[in-house]
């Protein structure tokens, strides 16, 4: 089936998403993905962050579709085109998802864990304003601890709903999920409850914001400053193909290893990602081949249509200049409001 | 696991919990969840977490699939009410009919704000959106009644009765 | 001319006895007796019935896009879910006469070649799932509902669903999501319910007015009912009328009448209420665009404004509005459009399921930028702000939520900019109880 995205046009298989064409095509083409994953079945749809314009539905049927469609569960029809960064309406709305998201996001990044590698920092560098336009406060929750390996910070979930369909698709029992709903839904287990199976540890990974993290951890290094390395072990219950990241001689992190759209492609135990933290458990690969949503990926890869890939030192001066000042002193009594 | 002994709908509860499994399909007993939470809820009034992992032992579910549901809906009460919860209706075609006069008497009569329970355990007040009475409005309901076209002086003559 | 509510006042129509000496059940009797399937949807398809709940698509249009793939059942289900702040016309019709939509429900599931159906209510109307409950079990006493009904060889079972407090579960997949058990949460579409629905198996959802409207069809044939109404917008429709009319609730009206009739003849609201003049409508649920007097009257061309789909939608969002589910909320001079924005904002803010993220935090964003208006806390560029936090939710949602929550906004800044202005620059004036803001000249200054 032949799709053209941006101008670039692709032969693709029937059933084939938009998607999955255009990351066919290659990084700087494919639109952002906040929510769609693709080793889980049923992601997708919901940030509305990978909207495009269809300008002709197929050969058949040329004629544009009326809204946008989130290319992640849009199928391909033959004689497909498709507009993603060369589309005003589509740019808007996607600054429009941005400021959605960082709404109620705490712009906690410097202590987050999550900062370098975060899908969200990487989407609103890409397709958001710098300025905020709100003035409301946000709506904040306690970070709580699921268990002994995994911290919660529901501040800065975008519901994504990952984690959820991971706990149901790879783990034997869900015990957390979605409670309440519109702006106050939030991950939870409801009651105090440990998340604890074998694979328990894969929420953290495909978590695309600093939500749920390691809580082995925490605070113990920046991303950019580890060292990724790949490395395998024989693991009874699962592939044991992992990737290592060490600060200086030790091991501080245990991650699965992701593709390139920072998917894991093969989930695993909480036995290699919480307990084997010494060199001497571990067969060592080779350096990690480093994927897109990393900052160490910083002048390695390839150059986006719209913001060129950029170097580190870039990067953190243009998020300094991120103006959140919720300015609320215009208020007269603003302990009333909220 | 919590203690779900203590917590067993009656006999005669149980075998129309069997009649609502039996409207769906083979394997559809998940179906059952919202009309058993109601159920659960006329029998202890809130839906405590025991409450809801009994529930999702009746219909062999996951306990979680209880809470995300029960807190999805605004119906099922998760903390502790009153005998009576008025659940008013503060949407605007309400509001044309006077609805903030008469629920601002009803807070002002039972001296609770909205989400409060008054103190002899009696009474809980709750905000809802509209209750599909807009041109009967105002109006609140108690449990399954509906009492509609209020007044403040309609609103005294209900408490009084309740009170009793 | 009444076809849903002729018989509604009369005493004990809840009844299967009464409501069949009235001539209930007799569509029943025809269809299983003398037509096919097949000829029922015929019949549906040449009413031009159109959809009652809200979006107004042709009913038998959408009974022939269903699925019908061998050994797979298919379900036909009621949407009576009615939770559109301003209608309140299914809760009526149930509560009055339970039996007009079971027999609507038996025709439909026939043609649809439904065995098992079931009627989604809002959970907060108990008492009516009571009465509808009561009535189906004498439908199952006197082989209306269950194994081979008046020896037809057509078996149906029909039941009764509660839901739990979701205005979303309006929304025909959020609903069939909540009869699976689950959360509320919109599907994303395609695939339509059509082809997979409830538990991924062909499934018609249909309004409560829709359905109950069938018997009739059957019963006269639906070139019958297409005389009934202008041009696309055939038969009757029920207005659920709040606010400030003289007479507020249920009416049956041919489509078609003038919006004027309806608002002052004695035979429907019968006026605003003594004293007061009309300011704004809201005609077709709160989802829909808010208009001033005179362009609810009459058309940005002057013509006469009826109540029909198309004329109501005549000149666009920039001059019109839609039927939508026909919650008619009228409002005299004594209504501030603001603090009513802000319930409907507040509204949908309550009920966005949160999955999407324009949606999410949209909604919530616009009902804190309103109430910040409404309580002599907003600034200049809040309004404009609002109408872009409008357009920026509009069209990116999963379902027409988002859509229904940026409307009314857009639409009461559109036509009352200058009141929502006056808050801003006369914070002191407007957080007054009672205050309202007088446009000079309007038709409706005192
Ligand atoms: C947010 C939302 C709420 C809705 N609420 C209702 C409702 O309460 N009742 C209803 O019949 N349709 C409602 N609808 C429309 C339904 O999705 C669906 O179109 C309708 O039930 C189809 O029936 P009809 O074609 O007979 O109108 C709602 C739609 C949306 C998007
Ligand atoms: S916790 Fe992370 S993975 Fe889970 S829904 Fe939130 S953002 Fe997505
Ligand atoms: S538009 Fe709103 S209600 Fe609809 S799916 Fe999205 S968040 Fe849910
Ligand atoms: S990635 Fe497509 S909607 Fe989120
Ligand atoms: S607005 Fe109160 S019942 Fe509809």
């Amino acid at each position: 089936m032949k799709v053209t995205i941006d101008n670039i046009t692709i032969d693709v298989e029937p059933g084939t998403t938009i998607m999955q064409a255009a990351r066919q095509i290659g990084p700087h083409i494919a639109p952002p993905a906040m929510c769609y994953y693709e080793p889980l079945k049923g992601s997708g749809g919901k940030c509305r962050g990978c909207l495009v314009k269809v300008t002709a539905g197929s050969e058949k049927d040329p004629r544009p579709m009326p809204k946008l469609v989130p290319s992640c569960i849009t199928q391909v029809q033959e004689g497909m085109v498709v507009e993603n960064t060369v589309n005003e309406q589509v740019l808007e709305a996607r600054k429009g998802v941005v400021e959605f998201l960082l709404l109620n996001h705490p712009l906690d990044c410097p202590i987050c864990d999550q900062a370098g590698e975060c899908h969200l920092q990487d989407f609103s560098f890409e397709h958001g304003v710098s300025k905020t336009r709100t003035v409301e406060e946000r709506n904040t929750f306690e970070p709580v601890d699921l268990g002994p390996y995994i911290k919660l910070n529901m501040n800065r979930c975008v519901l994504c709903y990952r984690c959820v369909y991971t706990a149901d698709q790879i783990t034997e029992g869900r015990v957390h999920g979605v409670m309440h709903r519109g702006d106050h839904a939030e991950i939870s287990t409801y009651i105090e409850k440990a998340i604890d199976n074998d694979f328990s540890g894969n929420v953290i990974d495909v978590c695309p914001v600093g939500a749920l993290t390691d809580k082995t951890y925490r605070f113990k290094s920046r991303v950019w400053f580890s060292k990724p390395v790949d490395a395998s072990c024989d693991c009874g219950k699962c592939s044991g193909k992992v990737t290592l990241w060490y600060k200086g001689d030790d091991v501080i992190r245990v991650t699965a290893r992701k593709n390139i759209w920072g998917e894991v492609t093969s989930f695993i135990c909480n036995t290699c990602r919480f307990e084997k933290k010494k060199t001497s458990d571990w067969k060592i690969e080779g350096p990690m081949a480093v994927p897109r949503h990393s900052v160490i990926s910083a002048n390695k890869y390839a150059a986006n249509k719209i913001t060129p890939a950029f170097p580190m030192k870039q990067a953190a001066e243009q998020y300094k200049k991120i103006d959140d000042n919720r300015d609320r002193s215009f208020l007269n009594a603003p302990k009333e409001l909220n | 696991m919590t203690n779900t002994q203590t917590i067993q709908f009656p006999a005669d509860t149980l075998e129309l919990v069997h009649k609502i499994i039996n409207r769906y399909p083979e394997g559809k007993q998940k179906s059952a969840l919202l009309p058993v939470l109601h159920l659960a809820q006329a029998e202890w009034r809130w839906c405590s977490p025991e409450v809801m992992d009994y529930v999702a032992s009746l219909l062999n579910i996951k306990p979680i699939e209880v809470y995300e549901v029960a807190t999805f809906y605004t119906m099922f009460h998760l903390e502790p009410v009153g005998e009576h919860v008025i659940e008013y209706c503060r949407t605007g075609p309400c509001c044309l009919m006077g609805g903030v006069e008469v629920y601002d008497h009803l807070k002002k009569k039972l001296g609770i704000e909205t989400g409060e329970t008054t103190a002899d355990g009696k009474f809980t007040i709750k905000e809802v959106e509209c209750l599909a009475a807009c041109g009967w409005g105002p109006v609140f309901q108690i449990r399954e009644k509906y009492y509609m076209n209020l007044t403040t002086e309609k609103v005294d003559e209900i408490i009084d009765e309740l009170s009793k | 001319m009444k076809i849903l509510t002729e018989h509604i006042d009369v005493p004990g129509i809840e009844t299967i006895d009464v409501f069949r000496k009235h001539g209930g059940y007799s569509a029943l009797e025809k269809a299983l007796k003398t037509m096919s399937p097949d000829e029922v949807t015929e019949e549906v398809k040449k009413s031009g019935l159109r959809g009652r709940g809200g979006a107004g698509f042709p009913v038998g249009m959408k009974w022939s896009f269903l699925a019908k793939p061998e050994g797979v059942p298919r379900y036909l289900v009621c949407n009576a879910d009615e939770s559109e702040p301003g209608t309140f016309k299914d809760h009526y019709l149930m509560m009055k006469s339970p039996h007009t939509l079971i027999e609507g429900m038996i025709v439909s599931s026939f043609a649809l070649g439904a065995n098992t159906s079931y009627i989604y209510v809002r959970g907060e109307l108990m008492y009516v799932i009571h009465i509808l409950e009561k009535a189906i079990q004498e439908c199952y006493d006197k082989g209306l509902l269950g194994k081979n009904i008046l020896g037809s060889g057509y078996d149906l079972d029909l039941f009764v669903q509660p839901g739990g407090g979701a205005y979303i579960c309006g929304e025909e997949t959020a609903l069939l999501e909540s009869l699976e058990g689950k959360r509320g949460n919109p599907r994303n579409k395609p695939p339509f319910p059509a082809v997979k629905g409830l538990w991924q198996c062909p499934t018609v959802v249909n309004n409560v007015e829709s359905i109950a409207a069938t018997s009739w069809i059957v019963n006269n044939g639906g070139e019958e009912y297409a005389k009934l109404g202008v041009g696309r917008s055939t038969g009757t429709k029920l207005i659920s009328v709040s606010g400030h009319v003289r007479k507020p609730g249920v009416y049956e009206i041919p489509l078609g009448i003038t919006v004027e009739d309806f608002i002052y003849a004695d035979e429907w609201c019968g006026g605003i209420r003594a004293g007061h003049k009309l300011k704004a409508v809201v005609a077709g649920g709160s989802s829909v665009p808010i208009l001033p007097a005179e362009l609810i009257l009459t058309t940005a061309a002057g013509e006469k404004r009826l109540m029909t789909y198309e004329s109501l939608s005549d000149g666009g969002f920039a001059t019109g509005t839609m039927l939508g589910s026909g919650g008619f909320v009228v409002m005299d001079e004594t209504t501030c459009i603001v603090h009513n924005t802000l319930t409907f904002g507040r509204f949908y803010h309550h009920e966005s399921c949160g999955q999407c993220s324009p949606c999410r935090e949209g909604t919530g964003w616009m009902d804190k930028i309103l109430y910040r208006i409404e309580h002599g806390q907003g600034r200049q560029e809040d309004i404009d702000l609002l109408v872009d936090v409008a357009k920026k939710i509009e069209g990116n949602t999963i379902c027409p939520l988002g859509d229904a929550a940026a409307w009314p906004v857009a639409a009461a800044i559109r036509h009352f900019r200058d009141e929502f202005e006056w808050h801003v620059k006369h914070p002191e004036k407007a957080t007054q109880p009672g205050a309202v803001f007088m446009r000079e000249g309007a038709s409706w200054t005192l």
